[in-house]
Formats: structure tokens, C-alpha cells, sequence
């Protein structure tokens, strides 16, 4: 049972930076839109994510829950070292969270809305940035449990250059994966050709970053090269991700929206995986060397095996309805009278 | 402020938030479903408007939940890592199955706001249920995990360490019906309450009275059949903390000595130098009688509690009273209504009845508060009843009193902004909603 808690924490991990993250690079793509075209974007937004995002920020719940009941040590440690990008991200899935909400709500249309938007927008781009801060602190070997003074306890285990490089790539990460959705979701072709030179820009962004990702790691000496070409895994995942991209940009230029969407979710998960691999089943790299392993530090075995079947019976109710749900907002409105 | 005092505090402030928003996030949906329903039966255009301008605030306030449960969820790391680490896998289950039965919530949500008229109107409506049922269902998950603090179950301590753990017996502990009973109870009464208050001064005010009286007559006779099934529930409630926790029950009612044919104490102040309550009225033999149904059974108080481990018994005992006292207010409230309703008086005349509802319109939230507090102050000093000190759970990370005073500012702006749209969205009504001149005209 303990693979199969470890396959769903690993699924949600993944669906939450490709749905939830379509769902921040929405706000990052309104961020970074010219302001004579901002009221469209959100527009085209409203429509293909207001009635999923919910949904989206489901997957990071049930990762938190896998943790806490199936890994509860691996919880307690990130809760107590990585407290502050903790509360931090929590602040930015508050503030975007109820801002969409808000802007989409109010009975009233006034000078509030730029409010909303703005915030809205800002925490957009804070939430995958702590988001990435968090996964690359993860990995990065340096939270220290033997560490008493406070920075080295609470603010050198995630403050380094490494895991602020793994931020910023997941946040062009996010703009990218949402770009690319919107791409077939836009009404007009002045929409279509503006998301998709979004979805060009923000690719090489994320090109861009993730070469900032291997400087930093070089010098934080991080093994993040032996990682990822070390292993025929990783090496295959690397490969595929760094091909698919003259495909991508080949679909891209001719207009293939649903193609290029199912690409970019290829090439997301491809990154995960190339990482993932080679540090399972250790999930949080310590200072000490002494990792905490997803397979040393699971709950007993009576609760591994409820938490199990918890999930299993959770997702042959969730998914048709998910499916179904994604499956109807494919298609455009008849009468779309809210 | 010290770290541990700012932990609890921060904890104290983000669940009586969060118990606001998920009571009318897991209450409103029904409502909105009723009028949903007679539309569908009726046409009547009040209802359909009715129901749309009840989404509104069902998605606000599910929003509003759903961010601060999920700041709930990290918290629980971030203050109490020690207790999580520990307690995580025994009281886990239910926050699992909370994560299926939320999801299906927010799917469900998602079919019923984005889905007019784009699917069959007899679907539609049932997504609206299902929002309301899967709500139901992760509120009373989340109670029973809050239970097995009460009354832990489901695993042995071995050398400091949780052993032969047993999650469905934890899920299943000795307190889970009766506290998700009377949460759930509550938190139909005091949402019904809110929302027929507002909908009552509206009447008042003699603005969109047509849309005004059908949304309280809904909202009331929710709130009106749960407040006048809350004594039963609290009832058995009461004489499960007997059992299971003699020192919270003996702080609600400030009861200081063990003794047989014990009073119950209404309203007083307890003084804890002396070990007596000042000003109180007694009525005699009636505690000994609500907790064993005789009037001379032995009723342990504080004095048999280690001095160590006593809970604070005035703030217990206060929150106690409030909670009674307003829920027999509204008790009252529901009678006067259905009494009306009954001799088919026309009530939207009535104002005092009318005052009475708009009066009543916090008092259900300020009893589920209190009622709250006395299920939290009255388990201290424990976190886990009997097993762990809330002291031994608390961050080791210093300066959490930042922490406290940036999540007060978060939830205090958060709730200012709800309430600002709340009134946003009552302002509107007439440009929105209300169809009923047009009625009148056509």
C-alpha cells in the first residue's frame, strides 16, 4: 500500500503544478500583459478556469494530507524549517484565492476590481515562486536539524541561490502551462496569436531559468547534474523534454492548440520526473546526509493501508466527475448567462 | 507575547474564523437548493433570482472556507509539528476522506456556478445538493478528528511513542456523534438565523419585500427546526463530557467540589481563589440529574483534577452560559415563528418578530463561538485528552508572535472584505434580483 500512497502523492504533486499551475500562470500571464489587452485576457480566463480552479487547488490539499497522515515526520520537519516560504505561500493562496473570487462576485463593478485584480495578479506570480522556493529547499541538502541559531535553522534552510533559481523556473514554468491552455481557449484569432507569442516568450523564460537552475546548483554544490544524466531515466526524461521543444515550437507556429497543451503537460512532467527519480524515495535532503526517506518514514502499516483505500475509493468517485467536469467546459457556452 | 501564547492564539483566531465561513459554506448551499427547487416547480422568476443571489454568496463563502481551511491544514504543521508528528496517522483518517468528500464539493460547485442553463435543470440542480451534502459530509469528518482530541482512540503509547495504531477506531472515538451532532445542528441555526436576519431587516426597511419574505421564510425555517433541536443535542452532549471529560464538564459548570445532589449553576462569576461562584442562581439536585437522570448522583468537580492539569474555568464556564442562554433566545425565537406561522398571522407585519431575527442575526455565530470554547479552553491544558500537553506540541521556531499578528491582520481584512460584498451584493437587489414590480406590472 505504501507505493500506492507514494504514486497518489506523487500524482498530486505533479497535477498541482500543471493544473494549479495553468492556474497561477494565468495571473503571471495578466501580469505580464499589456493593460489595453488585460480586460480580455481575464475575460477568456474567467471563462476556462473559474469553474475548475477550485478543483486545481484540490491537489495541493491532498498532498498536504498525504503528508501529514502518511509521512507525518517528513511533514514536521518541513513545517518547522521551512516555516516562514511556508506561511509566505500560504499568504499568496489566500490573497489570489479569494481575489479571484472577489473580482469575479462582487454585485458591483467599480474602482474595487483594480484592487482585485492587482492583487490578484501579484500573488500569482509570489505563490508558484514560493512554490518552487519550497521544492528546491526540499532538495537542496541544506536544512540542518542540529542547527540552533535562528537563520541557520529557519532561513538558510530555503534562502539560497539555488532554490530561488528553482522559483523563479517554476513560476516561468507556471506563465508557460497557462499560455499554452489559453491558447485553445481564446474566442478570437487576435487572442489566439497574442497568447500564443505569450506562450513562445514564456517558454524561453523557462529555458532561460532552468539554465540559472544549473548555475545555481553548481554553486551551491548541488548534484543536480549527476541527477539528472545519471540515471536512464532521468537522462531519457531530460532528453525527451529538451526534444519535444522544436515540436513544441513546430506546433506552436501552426496553430495546434490542443497538440501544443498536451506537449507542454509532456514536457512538466518530464522535468518532475527527471528530478523525482533519482532522489527517491528520499523526499527531503538534510544537511546531515541522513535524508528523510519516503519508504523509512512512512505511518504503520494500519494506517498506511486506510490512507490507501482512502484514496483509492476517493478517486474512483472523484475522477469521472472531474473528467466530466473539465469534458463540459470544453466546449463553449450556449447561454452563459453569470 | 510569548511563543506559546501566540501559537495558541493564532490557532484560537484562524479556527473562529474558519468555523464562521464553513458553517455558512456547508449551511447556504440548502438553502439555495430550496429555492433553486421552487423555481424549478413553480417558475416563480423571485425564486430563480432568489437562488442566483444565494450562489453569490455560496461562492464567497465557499472561497473564503476553502483558503482558510487550507491555511488550517498547514497550520497544524507550522504550530503544532510535535503533535502532528505523532497524531498525525492515528486522527488522519478523517481529514482523508474530508480531502474526497471537499473535492467532490468543489466539482460539484463548479457544475452548479458555471453550469446554467448548459446542462438539464433537474442535474443542475442536483450539483447544488451534492454541494451541500459533500460540505455536510467534510464538516462532520473534520469534527470527528476533532473529537479524537477529546477522546483519543485507536492506539497505545509505548515509551512516549503511538503504537498499534487503529485509524478507523480513532475516526469512530467515543465523541465523534454527539460533538458532529451538535456542530452540525449548530451551524444550521446560527446560518439560518444570520440569513433570515438580514432578509428581516431588508423587510423592515420595506426594500424588494416580495424577495426579502422568501428568502426568510427559507432561511428561518432551517434555522428555526435546528435551534429547537439544539437542547436535545447539547443534552447528549453534556452527558458525554460527564463521561469522558469530568474536568471540562465540571468548568462549564464552574462546579469546584465533587458532591451528590449537585446544583446547577446558572450565570455567576466564578472565583477561583475561593473556590466558589459569586452571584449565581442555583437550582438544586438539577446537575446530578442532567448528567445521571437522578437528582442525587455524585457529580465530580475540580477539586478531584490534578491541580496541574486544570482547565481555565471562568473563561470555560462564561462561554458555557453564553451558549446556553442564546440558544434558549433562539429557541424562543423559533417558537414565536412557527407560532405565527401556525395561526397564520401575517407575520412580514409582525415587528417584533421581525426585530427579533435581525437581533438574532450574530447571536447564533457568537454561540457557535462559545460553544467552540468550551470544547477547546475546556480540553486544556491537553492537546490529545490525557495523552499529550498542548505545551509539548507547540514550534520549536521562535518569534511565532509575528506570525499571530500577520494572520489577525490577514483573517481581520478578509472578514471586513466579506461583509463589504455581502453588503455589495444586498445593495443590488433591486438591480439585480427583484423582478417583483415588474411582476406587479405585468
Amino acid at each position: 500500500m505504501a507505493y500506492v500512497v507514494i504514486t497518489f502523492l506523487c500524482l498530486s504533486i505533479l497535477l498541482y503544478l500543471l493544473l494549479g499551475g495553468a492556474d497561477f500562470g494565468a495571473g503571471i500571464v495578466e501580469l505580464f500583459t499589456s493593460s489595453k489587452n488585460r480586460s480580455r485576457t481575464r475575460e477568456t480566463m474567467h471563462h476556462t478556469i473559474g469553474p475548475v480552479w477550485e478543483a486545481n487547488h484540490m491537489w495541493l490539499i491532498i498532498a498536504i494530507v498525504i503528508l501529514f497522515v502518511g509521512f507525518p515526520r517528513i511533514y514536521s520537519v518541513m513545517s518547522v524549517h521551512l516555516h516562514i516560504p511556508l506561511v509566505i505561500l500560504l499568504l499568496g493562496i489566500i490573497a489570489r484565492g479569494t481575489a479571484f473570487v472577489f473580482r469575479h462576485y462582487d454585485a458591483v463593478v467599480d474602482e474595487m476590481q483594480v484592487l482585485y485584480n492587482r492583487i490578484f495578479a501579484y500573488s500569482s506570480f509570489v505563490t508558484p515562486l514560493f512554490l518552487g522556493i519550497l521544492a528546491g529547499s526540499v532538495i537542496a541538502g541544506k536544512i540542518d536539524l542540529q542547527a540552533t541559531d535562528f537563520l541557520s535553522a529557519y532561513v538558510y534552510s530555503w534562502l539560497h541561490l539555488f532554490s530561488i533559481a528553482v522559483g523563479f523556473f517554476t513560476v516561468a514554468l507556471c506563465g508557460f502551462l497557462a499560455s499554452v491552455y489559453l491558447i485553445g481557449e481564446a474566442d478570437t484569432t487576435s487572442d489566439k496569436i497574442r497568447f500564443t507569442r505569450k506562450a513562445k516568450s514564456m517558454n524561453i523564460a523557462a529555458v532561460a531559468c532552468g539554465a540559472l537552475v544549473f548555475v545555481a546548483a553548481a554553486l551551491e554544490g548541488i548534484p543536480l547534474v549527476n541527477w539528472m544524466f545519471g540515471s536512464a531515466i532521468s537522462l531519457g526524461a531530460v532528453m525527451a523534454a529538451t526534444l519535444s521543444l522544436v515540436l513544441l515550437w513546430y506546433w506552436l507556429s501552426q496553430g495546434k492548440a490542443k497538440k501544443v497543451r498536451v506537449l507542454a503537460g509532456f514536457q512538466v512532467s518530464m522535468i518532475l520526473l527527471a528530478i523525482g527519480h533519482p532522489v527517491f524515495p528520499d523526499f527531503v535532503l538534510l544537511a546531515s546526509g541522513d535524508n528523510l526517506s519516503l519508504l523509512q518514514h512512512q505511518a504503520p502499516h494500519s494506517t498506511m493501508q486506510a490512507l490507501g483505500l482512502a484514496l483509492l475509493i476517493g478517486s474512483v468517485l472523484i475522477l469521472p466527475f472531474l473528467f466530466y467536469l473539465i469534458y463540459s467546459f470544453q466546449k463553449k457556452a450556449p447561454g452563459y448567462t453569470h | 507575547m510569548d511563543d506559546f501564547l501566540a501559537a495558541r492564539s493564532q490557532m484560537a483566531l484562524s479556527l473562529g474564523f474558519h468555523i464562521i465561513y464553513a458553517c455558512i459554506g456547508m449551511v447556504m448551499p440548502f438553502f439555495m437548493a430550496v429555492a433553486h427547487f421552487r423555481w424549478l416547480r413553480t417558475n416563480e422568476a423571485a425564486y430563480q433570482n432568489l437562488t442566483k443571489a444565494w450562489s453569490k454568496g455560496v461562492a464567497i463563502f465557499f472561497a473564503t472556507g476553502a483558503v482558510s481551511g487550507t491555511m488550517l491544514s498547514f497550520e497544524l504543521g507550522l504550530l503544532w509539528p510535535q503533535f502532528m508528528e505523532q497524531a498525525g496517522p492515528v486522527f488522519g483518517m478523517p481529514f482523508s476522506l474530508e480531502g474526497t468528500a471537499f473535492f467532490i464539493e468543489a466539482i460539484a460547485l463548479g457544475f452548479f456556478l458555471y453550469g446554467w442553463n448548459r446542462f438539464n435543470k433537474w442535474f443542475h440542480w442536483f450539483t447544488g445538493v451534492v454541494v451541500g451534502i459533500s460540505g455536510l459530509a467534510s464538516g462532520i469528518l473534520v469534527v470527528s478528528a476533532n473529537a479524537w482530541m477529546n477522546s483519543p482512540a485507536g492506539f497505545d503509547v509505548e515509551n512516549g511513542a503511538f503504537v498499534n495504531v487503529d485509524p478507523i477506531a480513532a475516526m469512530f472515538n467515543a465523541a465523534w456523534f454527539t460533538q458532529a451532532l451538535h456542530m452540525t445542528i449548530a451551524a444550521f441555526a446560527a446560518t439560518g438565523f444570520a440569513v433570515a436576519g438580514v432578509h428581516a431587516f431588508m423587510i423592515m426597511r420595506k426594500q424588494n419585500v416580495a424577495f426579502h419574505a422568501r428568502a426568510l421564510k427559507i432561511a428561518a425555517s432551517f434555522g428555526a427546526v435546528a435551534a429547537l433541536l439544539q437542547p436535545l443535542s447539547g443534552d447528549l452532549s453534556a452527558k458525554d463530557v460527564a463521561q469522558r471529560q469530568p474536568a471540562k464538564l465540571a468548568a462549564m459548570e464552574a462546579h469546584f467540589h465533587s458532591q451528590e445532589a449537585a446544583p446547577l449553576i446558572i450565570g455567576g462569576i466564578p472565583n477561583e481563589e475561593t473556590k466558589e461562584v459569586d452571584y449565581a442562581i442555583e437550582i438544586p439536585g438539577m446537575l446530578s440529574f442532567l448528567v445521571h437522570g437522578n437528582f442525587t448522583g455524585l457529580v465530580e468537580g475540580l477539586d478531584k483534577i490534578d491541580p496541574a492539569h486544570l482547565p481555565p474555568v471562568t473563561v470555560t464556564h462564561f462561554a458555557f452560559q453564553i451558549m446556553v442562554g442564546i440558544g434558549m433566545f433562539l429557541v424562543l425565537v423559533s417558537l414565536l415563528y412557527f407560532g405565527t406561522l401556525w395561526r397564520k398571522k401575517i407575520w412580514l407585519n409582525n415587528r417584533l418578530l421581525l426585530w427579533l431575527f435581525v437581533l438574532a442575526t450574530p447571536l447564533g455565530f457568537v454561540a457557535v463561538e462559545a460553544g467552540w470554547v468550551v470544547t477547546e479552553v475546556g480540553r486544556q491544558p491537553w492537546i490529545i485528552y490525557g495523552v499529550m500537553l498542548t505545551s509539548d506540541a507547540v514550534t520549536p521556531m521562535p518569534g511565532i508572535a509575528y506570525s499571530f499578528y500577520l494572520f489577525t491582520a490577514i483573517y481581520v481584512s478578509l472578514s471586513l472584505i466579506v461583509i463589504f460584498l455581502l453588503y455589495r451584493q444586498i445593495k443590488m437587489v433591486p438591480h439585480l434580483y427583484d423582478t417583483s414590480k415588474k411582476e406587479i406590472h405585468s
